[in-house]
């Protein structure tokens, strides 16, 4: 049972130790699709809010893109004072019960934590989750919206740079239509990221609260086809006439090695294989029609958060099959051509891949993939090693000569990394892009060289996080909202 | 939304339907396909636009009846909704003033092609169109290639109806006989397109095809689709459908295409069961 609220002092609070987050055990979750991570009880989120020492200057802050009144939410929290916890941090966080779950902490928030320089930072993530979770089981109950002001904007992606942009904007009073290509809204939160890490009620729960602020969403809505960037901001052509756009249609552009063999049968981009298991709900074929096929030895190439939930899936679809068949539980390998300090998937899960069993191959790179009759019979790689740092202060891997070997493998997923999908700018000129194809927006206010579009999220910064792609919708829909009063 | 207007039924297998889309109708071209999912739990799967009707903010499309989804969107009826539609997708049809040409249409190809003859046909080509399939039933639209053809020859595998030929029978023939063929469209199973290309490739005509792979997204975000054309890696979504038949990887093609075969008859068996208890 928690205590009666008493203060404690500081020495007090840092002898408590960090709690950890309570999980499925490891050859459990191999076998199913649910979450990974169950939460605190109260009693837990009680106790690890006591740890926080309430600074004078919260240096946790300053580490989160969004702003996150940390110390605040956790006092109410630790007070007992949940609507008052929710209030701290949706005023700054329209999706936490997301951000909660999948924000690379350690690098952000926790890591700004003044505990962390003598031990372990508050688990502010893990607490954030407790509060957006509290919230969504008693009912999200929508703010108070202002007056219209009659200004109408369109913005295009429902990912995580999308929904929060159009959330903010609508809190503005102005009237937003969100336009996205899928079937469904969410983004990667829906399409990539699997349901054991971030269950897809819990981000349909998010963009509820959304659509109740008045946002409409436009789904199976391809922008560049259906309605081309200049359309949506013609009032000639289109009578809705949007006086401003956000782009936020992320970087879901796949990309290959281009090494022989990369077309084979059983050779997946991770971003098919994980639609086909997240989206599509492939895990539960034959209920759901889409199939996907996972063989009895997998290489996933790369090792960011991408790779991890690759491998992760491809070891459940395995073992869930191996033990239906009563065959031998299947190998998922991760093939990264760095160390593992390198690896850029975030570390807690890196740690849950490799307890539930993924094996790492480091410093090791394909050349080749070979085939039998139209299918992937192997892989041909080459030994690494880090050589002198570049430019960007990273040692760069070289390949070791002569120590080409051969992995036996019938399935290989590249997950290589993404870039901006160029859908979207058909026919639509004015628009500076990079030679990576993102594109060029202010920093702090998002604003392109196009008049009246903003753009953020994975389209300006490629590949990066849920949270910094809030960020920087968060910031357009201020500087938009200047815009469209004229300021 | 995406309510089924109206329905045709051509044969057992082969189904049109009319299908309420004002948005995509106003932008759809000769060429373009849509996505579909016939209910929520259901596959994404693409279908060529065989027709549209701006006024009217419809689109038809015909379909054959090979697996799950299409088996379950031929029990659809008028008045029952899509779970989802999106498109236009793809790139439309590449029309222009070529002279005389050659539109070959086999078994459910022959509606993708009918758009494609007819805004040729518009842009003043002499439209010389083949259409055929394996059996008399299977056959479709001759009235509707007719009206947007100079000529046109029905063929049937079988000999079932008309001449008793396989589509690259008629195909060689005007190769041989006219020398000012300018373009050709092959547009039907894998095979029939792989055939037809050979077929056209010691005249040096060029030729058109339009493939069919398995796609899931379908706005190039997967690489499900890919191919090899020219030795490239392409994504049909987005840099198809349409590409030079002569410089398409079959083989490629053809393997792609049964990724799921095991997987496919597992659906639609269940399918099956399903449905028949229901119907008794
Ligand atoms: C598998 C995977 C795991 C990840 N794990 C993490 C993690 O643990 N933590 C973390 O912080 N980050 C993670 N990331 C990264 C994070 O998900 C992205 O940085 C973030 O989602 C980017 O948000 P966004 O809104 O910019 O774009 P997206 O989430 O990519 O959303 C863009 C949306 O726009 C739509 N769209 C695209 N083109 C068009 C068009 N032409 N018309 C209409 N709509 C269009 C897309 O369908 C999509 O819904 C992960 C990414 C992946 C792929
Ligand atoms: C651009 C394009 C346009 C098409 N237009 C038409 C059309 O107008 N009329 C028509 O009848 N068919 C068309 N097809 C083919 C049609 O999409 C498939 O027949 C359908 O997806 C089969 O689904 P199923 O569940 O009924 O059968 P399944 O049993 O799942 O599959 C039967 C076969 O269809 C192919 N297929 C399976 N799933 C897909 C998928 N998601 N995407 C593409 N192909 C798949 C495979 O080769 C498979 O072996 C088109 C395909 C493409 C790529
Ligand atoms: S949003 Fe992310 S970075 Fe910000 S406080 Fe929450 S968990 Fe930390
Ligand atoms: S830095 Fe750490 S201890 Fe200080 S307020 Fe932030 S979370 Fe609490
Ligand atoms: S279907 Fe996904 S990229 Fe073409």
């Amino acid at each position: 049972m928690s205590e009666p609220i008493k203060e404690l002092t500081t020495k007090e609070r840092m002898a408590i130790p960090r709690h950890e987050m309570p999980r499925q055990e490891a050859m459990e979750r191999r076998k199913n699709f649910f979450e990974v991570a169950l939460g605190y009880s109260a009693e837990q989120a009680r106790e690890e809010a006591e740890r926080c020492l309430q600074c004078k200057k919260p240096t946790c802050i300053e580490g989160c893109p969004v702003e996150v009144r940390i110390p605040e939410f956790i006092l109410a929290l630790r007070s007992g004072d949940m609507p008052g916890a929710v209030q701290a941090l949706k005023s700054k966080n329209n999706l936490p019960a997301i951000c909660g779950r999948v924000c690379p902490q350690e690098t952000q928030c926790e890591i700004n934590c003044v505990l962390a320089k003598k031990g372990k930072p508050v688990a502010i993530g893990r607490l954030e989750r407790y509060v957006a979770d509290w919230e969504l089981g008693q009912g999200v109950i929508p703010p108070e919206l202002p007056p219209p002001t009659g200004k109408k904007v369109a913005v295009v992606g429902a990912g995580p740079a999308g929904l929060t942009c159009a959330a903010d904007l609508a809190r503005m009073g102005h009237q937003v239509t969100i336009f996205e290509a899928l079937h469904a809204p969410g983004g990667v939160l829906m399409y990539g990221i699997p349901e054991f890490r971030l269950p897809k009620k819990i981000v349909l729960a998010e963009v509820n609260y959304v659509k109740s602020l008045g946002v409409e969403l436009r789904l199976n809505a391809v922008i560049g086809k259906l309605f081309t960037l200049d359309e949506l901001l013609d009032e000639l052509l289109n009578e809705q006439g949007y006086d401003a756009v956000f782009l936020g249609t992320g970087a879901g552009l796949p990309m290959f090695m281009n090494i022989p063999g990369e077309n084979y049968n059983g050779v997946y981009s991770a971003n098919e294989f994980l639609t086909r298991v997240n989206l599509m709900k492939g895990y539960l074929f034959p209920e759901w029609d889409t199939p996907v096929k996972v063989g009895k030895k997998v290489a996933v190439v790369g090792a960011g958060n991408v790779a991890m939930d690759a491998a992760r899936c491809a070891l459940r679809l395995g073992t869930i099959r191996a033990l239906e068949e009563g065959s031998e539980l299947p190998e998922v390998h991760i093939v990264y051509r760095r160390s593992r300090a390198e690896m850029p998937a975030r570390a807690e899960e890196v740690e849950n891949a490799q307890e539930e069993g993924v094996i790492f191959d480091l410093l090791t790179n394909p050349v080749e993939i070979y085939g039998k009759d139209g299918w992937v019979s192997g892989m041909r790689c080459i030994r690494m090693e880090l050589g002198e740092p570049d430019a960007s202060g990273r040692r760069q891997p070289v390949p070791i000569p002569g120590s080409e070997f051969d992995m036996d493998v019938d399935t290989v997923i590249m997950a290589l990394g993404t870039r901006p999908n160029p859908m979207v700018f058909t026919a639509s000129g004015g628009l500076e892009r990079t030679k990576h194809g993102t594109v060029v927006a202010d920093e702090i206010t998002g604003r392109t060289t196009k008049a009246r579009v903003w753009a953020g999220g994975d389209i300006v910064t490629g590949a990066a996080t849920v949270i910094s792609a809030m960020g920087a919708g968060k910031r357009a829909a201020a500087d938009i909202d200047r815009f469209l009063r004229g300021e | 939304m995406y309510e089924i207007l109206e329905k045709e039924i051509f044969s057992d297998v082969t189904k049109l339907i009319v299908v309420s889309a004002p948005d995509v109708a106003r932008k759809a071209q000769a060429g373009q396909f849509i996505v579909i999912r016939v209910v929520d739990e259901g596959e994404r799967i693409p279908l060529t636009i065989a027709d549209f009707d701006r006024a009217q903010g419809t689109l038809t499309m015909v379909f054959q009846e090979v697996g799950k989804s299409t088996m379950h969107l031929g029990t659809l009826r008028p008045g029952d909704a899509l779970a989802s539609l999106t498109g236009p997708l793809g790139r439309p049809t590449e029309i222009e003033h070529y002279g005389t040409v050659i539109c070959v249409g086999g078994g459910v190809g022959i509606a993708p092609v009918y758009p494609i003859a007819r805004e040729l046909r518009a842009a003043g080509n002499h439209v010389i169109s083949i259409i055929g399939a394996r059996t008399k039933d299977l056959l479709f639209w001759e009235d509707k290639m007719g009206t947007v053809s100079d000529e046109l020859i029905v063929c049937t595998d079988d000999g079932s109806y008309k001449r008793k030929a396989l589509v690259t029978e008629p195909l060689k023939e005007l190769l041989e006989q006219r020398d000012n063929v300018a373009r050709v469209w092959a547009i039907g199973p894998a095979i029939m397109m792989k055939f037809c290309s050979l077929t056209t490739k010691p005249f040096g005509v060029p030729t058109i095809v339009s493939l069919n792979s398995i796609m899931v997204d379908a706005t190039g975000m997967c690489g499900a689709c890919r191919v090899e054309v020219g030795g490239k890696t392409k994504f049909v979504c987005v840099d198809g459908p349409e590409f030079d038949g002569h410089q398409v990887d079959w083989d490629l093609l053809l393997a792609r295409q049964r990724i799921y075969l095991p997987e496919e008859k597992l659906a639609k068996e269940k399918f099956l069961a399903e449905h028949q208890t229901c119907a008794r």
